[in-house]
């Protein structure tokens, strides 16, 4: 193969005509008119043609209509080669050294060694036996054997390069191979035939419908080019939205559907007392860890608390209160005090809550947020540092279990989930705590998709909620049903600076369907 | 949550039944645990498997093979709760002496009788300390648990602190004595023990137990002595778990004798132990006895919304371990027991109703609650500006909040100390030392991983930085920016220049064409910023207020964050404009 040689354009240097691409077109279309089909390749060398020229003319009517059909082959071929076309013009070597001797007296061997290549030339004619050596003078005299030579070699080469000779095998090509005068080379070529709307009258049509146009009317008259359908369009200059932000719109959409209101979720930054403490989260348990929780070294600490509020909560922790025996340990204030990277938005629904249990008159409400959190995790393709939370929250008199239960049901059917079940969890601040699994069709298995339960009394009979009052509540991560959706294996090609650009442009709209409601 | 590894064939064996695997899911997923996991046992040929099941982080009761398979037994109504009982004899003491008070205030035991261990439950006693060890006593900061051959040692105990120089003993499994603070030196380099060195290392008094030999029990809360090491052969255990929290060690403990003494030649029975407190009042250990509680049905049954009677309520708790009894149609009076420390309150005992119920045979109901549904202002802005930003034609980015020191200073030519950002005390990796307080380097990176994309790359982010800030709670806050940045062969900060005047328009800021006053705005160039091309960037005022910035990014900062080509940017805060 090593001399094989791509070679689709110049197999044909020797082309005597240059055709314009237009009486082109119409020698084309009327040699179709009268055969069945058309090779570029024997076309080109037919015609003496250059082959791309052939090509590009057949382009060009292919592009009017549905006039032609074409098709592409590749064929091993032989040519002549760079040294090939040399002797193809020039003739052979041991032609022009045979004709360089005086048909009469011969001439004296040195004298005849200094024409080119008569290196060559000489040992060829020798062999077919077109020359004698007279040794007998000195220096040795070369005189011609016979009368008349035919240029075998240069009629061989010329017979390749028209195609008329194609066999690789035949005994004098493997001799010009030999000799680097022929080469093998791969030809690209189509073959050309009649399609539905062939005609040899074509004519070429505008181009554009132009203002020019319609103001003199003259293209009532005149022929349009045919547009090529099957080319793409030109993209218009766009930008475009995130994909897991598309997906957060969808989430968002969904809660206001339902009647939810948004928490002001915009403070990443927490102190533990409203983090943990608050959320009845005893302050040596594990999530309280440094190796959990991103602690800040400045600004530390926060100072002011409800005081109030902060000793009821003190109380239930280490000694209990409000029905509860409490955890029995010496809570520090030092503890709460201490600033971290809000671990989830349930400090804000925490907050929230807080608030409205100040309210005189108690209004029950449902609530909403979805918002960075924070954990100080070893990260790998489905963990990031920070990720989103999506959380909703119901505050009213006497909800039960099976209310969080229906709601759950009412919220994931909007994302198109119907099947659910529920798993006894736990959780420090709910009670009960459910985690919640759906069948996933397409993965064929039973797949975690987020976590609830009932705000735990010790969280809100402190804030000063009356007792008939329960909260509940469930949360998810906004990532991974993102991964789900779109496919995505590694988190890191969805958020962070390594996300792929040309993935964001090519995201289609996001629909998170509902599923139908059951009769 | 732990995560426990129990051999299927022995826990079958406990449940006096074979399930499939399936089936043993199910009955994981109804009970609140998760069959995680199931490991081949190579030894046993194929036989055997190990199950990996995942325990919630409050049941302590269930952490072992003893404990769940008990469990699982009263919930498939196979099996009673046992009744634990004291001995009556004459008392092991234990006397505290004052010095520990400095170091590791309390101590709690226990003895097991007459106990028949096999390599299997020998290897479960010690895979729960292990598991106890890790959870409840946090890494044995707060709980240390010892356990002894009881007939190698001579009562009474002694539980003192002294000097390290003044202890010295042949520790666990070691061929020779060495001195405590060497010894602590020498498990500071063991794989599995030097994360406990430093409870005590730094203090003048380590603490340590000895018997009336004088022998070392152990040096709490790292390693145990040699001489009263257990074995699979061991008859009589003597209990001691050191502590900070009195309330866990009593947890710990009531864990440690209530899972094993059912292999005791009484089972159930457990022998207490004394303890001489330093003001010499004496305390007896453990406590065994239940709590009692009454609970009414009515409010068991609004709370998770089923409607059970009072028969049926005590059977569905009595399945969760907890011995209950009817007393009147609505009163049950529920007995719970040492084990089940995580009942806290009564919606505990609720919750336990629900799950012998059976979450998923509860009717649901959809909340009654009525609501209109309210946007947050700020972020209804912030999604209309994303919207349209993103229609003027920027790619939105999504970059990380946290960020490292030198993205927000040192790549500008900034110092991090004239940057009023929080700082995170314990970050695990450089990538996240601060709260970012500018939303450029997030963008400027996500460029940097993609510049093979066809130029001019345009993007922009709606997002908060955290900025410190005294006069708030917590010292810090948000703020919601908009930046945006535009790459190419120039710097292009007519169309970033655009961007903003588009953005006004929608915001319906006009442009103020006399650079003063409160009204519409207008770019002051009078400032100084090394982020930029000296001359090419400017303040943007609007209403009268300094929203940002705006200009063409130094040649330095464009090198910092390894890109190629001239940038111009914008970053304003967007809050002004809710």
């Amino acid at each position: 193969m090593n001399n094989q040689k791509e070679n689709t354009a110049s197999a044909c240097s020797s082309t005597t005509q240059k055709p314009t691409s237009s009486s082109l077109q119409t020698d084309i279309l009327s040699y179709l008119s009268t055969h069945d089909e058309l090779n570029t390749w024997t076309y080109a060398n037919e015609h003496k043609i250059d082959h791309q020229l052939v090509i590009g003319t057949i382009r060009s009517i292919q592009s009017i209509g549905d006039i032609i059909k074409i098709e592409q082959h590749t064929n091993r071929s032989i040519a002549p080669s760079d040294e090939g076309k040399l002797l193809l013009q020039n003739g052979s070597y041991e032609y022009n050294l045979f004709q360089a001797i005086p048909a009469d007296k011969g001439i004296e061997q040195p004298e005849l060694m200094k024409f080119p290549n008569a290196t060559i030339g000489f040992a060829k004619a020798m062999s077919s036996g077109w020359l004698q050596v007279d040794k007998s003078s000195k220096p040795a005299i070369v005189k011609r054997k016979v009368e008349n030579v035919h240029d075998e070699v240069q009629n061989l080469l010329k017979r390749i390069q028209s195609l008329e000779l194609q066999d690789a095998s035949v005994k004098e090509v493997v001799e010009l191979k030999k000799r680097k005068l022929v080469e093998d080379v791969i030809v690209n070529y189509f073959i050309v035939t009649k399609s539905s709307e062939f005609s040899t009258n074509i004519a070429k049509g505008e181009a554009e419908l132009t203002a020019e146009m319609l103001q003199t009317g003259s293209w009532k008259t005149l022929n349009f080019k045919q547009y090529n359908f099957n080319a793409k369009g030109m993209m218009p200059s766009h930008g475009c939205l995130h994909p897991l932000l598309k997906v957060r719109t969808e989430y968002r959409q969904i809660f206001l559907e339902m009647g939810f209101t948004e928490m002001p979720t915009n403070n990443y930054v927490e102190n533990s007392f409203w983090n943990f403490d608050a959320l009845f989260t005893p302050q040596k348990h594990p999530a309280r860890d440094v190796q959990d929780t991103f602690f800040l070294s400045d600004p530390a600490v926060t100072t002011t608390f409800p005081e109030d509020y902060l000793e009821k909560i003190k109380k239930v922790h280490s000694t209990g209160a409000f029905g509860s025996i409490g955890y029995q340990y010496e809570w520090a204030r030092e503890e709460a005090q201490k600033n971290v990277f809000r671990t989830h938005t349930t400090a804000v629904s925490t907050r929230m809550l807080y608030k409205l249990a100040q309210e005189k008159i108690f209004k029950p409400v449902k609530y909403f947020s979805i918002d960075k959190v924070f954990r100080n995790e070893n990260l790998d393709a489905t963990h990031l540092a920070e990720f989103h939370q999506i959380e909703g929250l119901v505050a009213d008199y006497n909800l039960t279990l099976g209310d969080l239960i229906g709601i759950l049901y009412e919220f994931f059917r909007k994302l198109g989930m119907t099947k659910l079940r529920f798993k006894p969890a736990y959780n420090p601040y709910t009670e009960p705590s459910m985690e919640i699994f759906s069948y996933h069709e397409g993965l064929q298995r039973w797949i975690e998709v987020g976590n609830s339960g009932m705000f735990r009394p010790e969280m809100l009979l402190p804030m000063g909620f009356s007792e008939d009052i329960s909260v509940i509540a469930w949360g998810l991560s906004l990532e991974r049903p993102t991964m789900i959706l779109y496919g995505i294996d590694n988190i890191r090609d969805l958020i962070g600076p390594k996300v792929d650009l040309e993935m964001c442009r090519q995201n289609p709209i996001c629909r998170v369907i509902p599923a139908k409601i059951e009769e | 949550m732990p995560n426990i590894g129990i051999k299927r064939s022995l826990l079958f064996k406990e449940l006096g039944q074979k399930y499939t695997d399936k089936e043993f899911d199910q009955l994981c997923f109804d009970f609140g645990i998760e069959l995680d996991d199931i490991e081949p046992i190579p030894e046993s040929n194929g036989e055997d498997v190990e199950y990996k099941i995942d325990i919630p982080a409050n049941r302590y009761d269930i952490l072992c093979l003893e404990g769940l398979s008990r469990a699982l037994k009263i919930f498939l109504q196979k099996g009673e709760l046992p009744k634990f009982t004291l001995s009556n004899q004459k008392l092991i003491r234990m006397k505290i002496l004052p010095n520990t008070q400095r170091i590791r205030p309390i101590v709690v035991g226990a003895v097991l009788r007459n106990i028949t261990f096999n390599a299997d439950s020998y290897n479960s006693f010690i895979k729960l300390q292990d598991k106890l060890h890790q959870n409840l006593c946090r890494n044995r900061t707060l709980v240390a648990i010892g356990t002894h051959d009881l007939d190698t040692i001579k009562p009474p105990f002694i539980y003192d602190a002294r000097e390290p120089k003044q202890i010295k003993f042949r520790s666990l499994n070691q061929q020779k004595e060495m001195q405590a603070d060497e010894m602590l030196e020498f498990y500071s380099k063991d794989s599995h023990l030097k994360r406990y060195v430093s409870i005590i290392q730094e203090s003048d008094v380590y603490p340590v137990i000895y018997d009336s030999n004088n022998v070392v029990l152990s040096l709490p809360p790292i390693i145990n002595g040699d001489h009263s090491k257990m074995s699979v052969n061991t008859k009589n255990v003597f209990i001691e778990c050191t502590a900070v929290d009195l309330h866990k060690a009593n947890v710990v403990l009531n864990i440690m004798l209530t899972m094993f003494a059912q292999y005791c030649s009484k089972p159930f029975e457990i022998e207490p132990v004394e303890v001489e407190q330093v003001d010499g009042t004496v305390t007896v250990y453990p406590n065994l006895d239940d709590r009692v509680e009454n609970v009414s049905v009515k409010k068991i049954n609004k709370r998770i919304g089923i409607e059970v009677d009072a028969k049926t309520a005590a059977t569905l708790l009595t399945r969760m371990s907890l011995r209950t009894k009817v007393i009147d149609p609505d009163t049950l009076r529920i007995e719970i027991p040492v084990t089940r420390a995580d009942i806290l309150h009564f919606c505990d005992i609720a919750e336990d109703c629900a799950v012998a119920y059976g979450f998923n045979n509860i009717h649901k109901t959809v909340p009654k609650t009525v609501c209109i549904g309210n946007q947050f202002e700020l972020n209804r802005v912030s999604d209309l500006i994303r919207h349209s930003v993103a229609e003027a034609g920027f790619i939105e980015a999504l970059t990380f909040t946290l960020c490292s020191c030198a993205d927000v200073a040192e790549k500008f030519g900034k110092t991090i100390e004239s940057i009023p950002a929080v700082h995170i005390g314990n970050p695990k990796t450089q990538d996240f030392q601060i709260g970012r307080t500018t939303l450029l380097p997030g963008l400027l990176k996500t460029i940097a991983n993609n510049q093979g994309t066809a130029l001019p790359i345009q993007l922009f982010e709606v997002s908060d930085v955290i900025l410190k800030d005294l006069t708030r709670e917590t010292g810090s806050r948000n703020e919601r920016r908009l930046c945006a940045v535009f790459y190419n062969k120039t710097p292009g900060f007519e169309t970033i220049h655009g961007l903003l005047d588009r953005i006004m328009t929608l915001v319906k800021v006009s442009y103020n064409e006399n650079k003063s006053g409160n009204q519409g705005y207008y770019l002051n160039n009078q400032c100084e910023d090394t982020a930029f091309f000296p001359g090419r960037h400017a303040q943007v005022i609007a209403n009268g207020g300094n929203i940002g910035i705006i200009g063409v990014l130094h040649p330095n900062v464009i090198e910092q964050f390894g890109l190629k080509l001239p940038c111009s940017i914008l970053e304003i805060n967007i809050e002004p404009f809710v």
